[in-house]
């Protein structure tokens, strides 16, 4: 009898971190369940409607198995997957960092281009220098670029009350306009047939491992060390989720609201403009007038998926990484398209912000929601006050 | 089965079949039995009410019984049938109604509409009958002895007359028992009076009035009986006949309770905070503080008096560095302070109490250690440099836990989980535990228990003992007398009365709160009549 007591309260306690892990994993893991789910469903119709193989049910399991196999089946395998999901990791940092603080950072996008823009015209000034010098100087010059365009949207708030989603999304599409005008015009290699600019050279971050695994990966890493501890071992951290989950009560505390907004948009478009960096000096060395991805966009969903917590969104951005590494093999053996991963993308998310929808099933009572949409919309028009 | 409602004219049948009978009613949450077999008898035409100190269970009892939780063991029994209720909306459909603290209205529309939202009258598939649902919210009005008029937007209604939209609605919907959540914390004495004949009248009709409050000689003045509930379990049930103020307070705490504190004798040194010809407009550009001058001594109390939403919040924001005046200047012992930031405020001695916790005094997502150092974070020991210390904040916050006697399982918990006492106490703490010039308590008791107000008015005069100004703001009148020295009545805006607070009369300060004075009332008036020829 004496001893039942201690096991009964080991019981008790491990039920709790098995209730506390639930709470914070169960909603993504099940609209990821969900978004397979859809995605087979999509595959077996679009099969069955325009494709030659009839009805095909165990069609969905050899994309997936291909998917799996082109995302972790190989060393090669594995270091793409790193590859696609560095730029994630790092532009999702900045948007969780954002929603931290109550600030909807759409614009993860546009500050990616200007990252990869302000690298770019780094590198190539100085593709010819010694790569210690280049190599950084570089990585810091799109990381700045980044920031000035999350530095803006977060100035604009905080003086003038406009809020951040709105001015994001335009401040996208003023930095796609922008980069192709610089790669036409001061960038532009000249006698090249269509724009580009040249290769980045000395500057191009060095390969740690496998064919393209570079040194981006390891500061993305270190990005989600550096992140946390910010945002929980110190008062600044402090001061930006106060500001976020309540910013009445951070007025009432002393702190600064508007000093905060534009400190925390400028690390967002920072962390945003790393990841663009990144791509441009470790993967593609120079940039065209069309350079672009849907890194900016997917790292929203990423952070959403991460439920805005530096962890949480390392999971997730390994989730869509792999998914971006794995597709081309998906679509060469089980003659899927590759587009099908942005349907599943598109599904996760869908699900997770219909959390009222799915939040009905029993057994997902207690977990967390995906989306804490009182504290993105609060943010409203408050810093007019 | 039960949704058929009772004719509204049949008489009612008091001693008969209980209206509503809940019987050992469990409810368990996570580390604490929330319910522990209660049990709960409510009679046609009875105000039944339900007595308890915050987080003695009475909210959870309330939730089973409309539905938004699932008790764990026990029946719920309606005109003696057991029913299992699915949910607010089956709770409505068997007629029972629940009356929130904090109105579900919407301030823009009209109360007729406020009244119809969620249960539409139609006078076809697409439009809504208006004029039966007016016709109708009238003679409710007309037969609980109120005029209602259905067209007038609810922003421009007082509270007093919100509160009767809500019970309107919830009559509108043929409820036939009422829950009413502390209905009278925001209304003024006459309000109040008011309202308690409408709810007499109620229960005259066979309504069944589930009245919660914890205000003692409210309750027996009400009630035809008194449930009190501790710690989940029901401790007593009597009638008003049989017992009196002291014997409740006691059931409910536990222990003894002093209800009128000593509070001794006040020794006012010098002036602290001094006020002069302060204006201050609201969050929409409208002056509502209009040249205001006070002055709170060390070692003295000035209470202010008034009805909600005369400015107060906008008087004490701005005192405290929240908001900027208009014209006017403040100074603390001698030193301009006027326009300061808040932290320049709280660095300067100045501890603020403030009348919403969710909004201003808590960030409910966070620990109750990070609630405590919500505004010292940033000093030692808290940080160094940069860095947090986990360490030192969680033992600050295990202090405050003990010093302020903070029901909770660790530090570490929410402030979120906390019940509205315990989350007092947390603000309390915070502002309380160090060197004060001026102290500003807004609301400092609003929603709290008897045991919890008595131990925030122990510290009070225990800081104003230590020669601590305080300015206390409430629209509790029971709490102004009882604790200041000196009494303000505030009113639209400015300081319309300054009284003794030891000789002040209590009927004269409520009529003061209600009209701003007889003369001013006069003045109007004839104002008023000098307008009408034209």
């Amino acid at each position: 009898m004496t001893a039942a007591v201690p096991a009964a309260a080991e019981d008790r306690a491990s039920r709790t971190t098995l209730r506390r892990i639930w709470a914070a994993v169960g909603l993504p893991l099940v609209s990821i369940i969900l978004a397979l789910f859809v995605g087979a469903i999509v595959i077996i119709a679009s099969e069955l409607l325009v494709g030659k193989g009839g009805l095909d049910l165990g069609l969905p399991l050899n994309a997936y198995g291909a998917l799996f196999q082109g995302a972790f089946g190989s060393t090669d395998a594995l270091v793409q997957t790193a590859v696609s999901t560095a730029p994630l990791l790092l532009a999702a940092l900045g948007v969780g960092f954002g929603f931290k603080s109550g600030l909807f950072n759409i614009g993860a996008q546009g500050q990616y281009l200007t990252g990869a823009l302000g690298a770019v015209a780094m590198g190539v000034a100085l593709a010819g220098a010694p790569a210690i010098a280049a190599v950084p100087l570089s990585v810091l010059a799109g990381m700045a670029a980044g920031a000035v365009w999350g530095f803006i949207p977060g100035f604009l708030k905080a003086t003038r009350g406009a809020h951040e989603v709105v001015t994001t999304i335009m401040l996208n599409y003023v930095a796609i306009s922008l980069l192709a005008a610089l790669v036409a015009g001061p960038l532009n290699t000249p006698k090249s047939i269509s724009p580009v600019t040249k290769d980045v050279g000395n500057a191009s971050l060095p390969v740690l491992i496998g064919s393209n695994g570079h040194l981006g990966i390891l500061i993305a890493l270190l990005m989600v060390a550096l992140v946390w501890f910010v945002l929980y071992r110190t008062t600044f951290g402090f001061e930006v989720r106060t500001v976020g989950a309540n910013p009445d009560a951070a007025r009432y505390a002393g702190m600064h609201p508007r000093l905060l907004t534009i400190l925390t948009m400028t690390i967002c478009g920072g962390l945003a403009g790393l990841a663009g960096a990144g791509d441009l000096l470790g993967v593609s060395h120079q940039m065209t007038s069309s350079f672009s991805t849907t890194v900016g966009f997917d790292s929203i969903a990423v952070a959403l998926l991460g439920r805005s917590t530096p962890v949480g969104i390392l999971f997730g951005a390994i989730l869509f990484g792999a998914m971006r590494a794995g597709a081309p093999l998906m679509q060469i053996q089980a003659g899927i398209p590759a587009e099908l991963i942005d349907v599943i993308q598109g599904t996760v998310l869908f699900f997770l912000v219909a959390t009222p929808v799915i939040g009905r099933f029993r057994f997902l009572r207690g977990a967390h929601t995906g989306l804490d949409t009182t504290q993105i919309t609060r943010s409203y028009g408050e810093a007019s006050r | 089965m039960t949704t058929t409602p009772v004719p509204m004219g049949s008489s009612p049948a008091i001693g008969s079949t209980p209206a509503l009978e809940m019987r050992g009613i469990t409810k368990r949450y996570p580390g604490v039995v929330a319910n522990d077999g209660i049990d709960l008898v409510v009679r046609p035409g009875e105000i039944h009410a339900l007595l308890g100190e915050n987080g003695a269970g009475k909210s959870t009892l309330m939730n089973i019984l409309y539905g938004l939780a699932r008790p764990d063991e026990g029946q719920i029994l309606l005109d003696g049938k057991e029913v299992r209720i699915t949910g607010p909306s089956d709770a409505i459909a068997r007629g029972i109604s629940m009356v929130h603290q904090h109105f579900m209205l919407v301030p823009v529309l009209t109360v007729a509409e406020n009244i119809l939202l969620g249960d539409e009258t139609m006078a076809n598939p697409i439009f809504l009958d208006r004029g039966e649902a007016s016709r109708r919210i009238r003679e409710l009005g007309t037969r609980f002895g109120f005029e209602m008029d259905p067209d007038a937007r609810v922003s421009t209604l007082s509270v007093g007359w919100q509160q009767r939209v809500e019970i309107l609605k919830a009559l509108y919907r043929q409820a036939r028992i009422l829950v009413l959540d502390e209905p009278t914390a925001v209304l003024t004495p006459q309000e109040t009076d008011e309202i308690f004949a409408v709810l007499k009248r109620l229960a005259a009709e066979g309504h069944s009035i589930i009245f919660i409050s914890h205000k003692l000689y409210e309750v027996l003045e009400i009630a035809d009986q008194i449930t009190v509930i501790r710690r989940g379990k029901v401790v007593g049930t009597r009638t008003p006949a049989q017992t009196n103020e002291g014997d409740l307070a006691e059931l409910m705490v536990g222990r003894e309770v002093q209800l009128t504190i000593d509070r001794g004798v006040s020794h006012p040194g010098k002036p602290v905070l001094e006020v002069s010809s302060l204006s201050v407009a609201d969050d929409r550009g409208s002056e509502v503080v209009r040249g205001i001058d006070l002055e709170v001594r060390a070692g003295e109390i000035l209470g202010i008096a008034g009805v909600a939403g005369n400015g107060q919040d906008e008087l004490v924001e701005t005192l405290v560095g929240l908001r900027r005046p208009i014209a006017g200047r403040i100074s603390l012992a001698g030193r301009d302070v006027t326009g300061q930031s808040p932290r320049d405020m709280n660095e300067a001695g100045v501890a603020y109490v403030p009348a919403d916790r969710h909004r201003f005094g808590l960030v409910l997502p966070f620990s109750i250690a990070d609630n405590v150092v919500l505004t010292s974070y940033y000093r030692e020991p808290f940080t160094h440099g940069q860095i947090r210390d986990d360490k030192a904040i969680e033992s600050a916050a295990e202090e405050a836990i003990a010093a302020y006697d903070i029901r909770t399982q660790s530090a570490t918990a929410r402030a979120g989980t906390l019940s509205g006492g315990n989350q007092q106490k947390v603000v309390v703490a915070r502002e309380f535990s160090r060197e004060l010039a001026l102290l500003v308590l807004d609301q400092p008791t609003r929603g709290l228990d008897v045991g919890s107000i008595e131990f925030i008015h122990r510290q009070v005069l225990a800081k104003r003992d230590a020669g601590t100004a305080v300015l206390l703001v409430s629209a509790e009148l029971d709490e102004i007398l009882e604790l200041s020295d000196r009494i303000a009545v505030m009113y639209r805006g400015q300081l319309v009365a300054t009284v003794d607070g030891r000789t002040a009369d209590k009927q004269e300060i409520g009529l003061l709160m209600a009209t701003g004075g007889r003369e001013r009332t006069a003045e109007l008036a004839v104002a008023a009549a000098a307008k009408e020829p034209s």
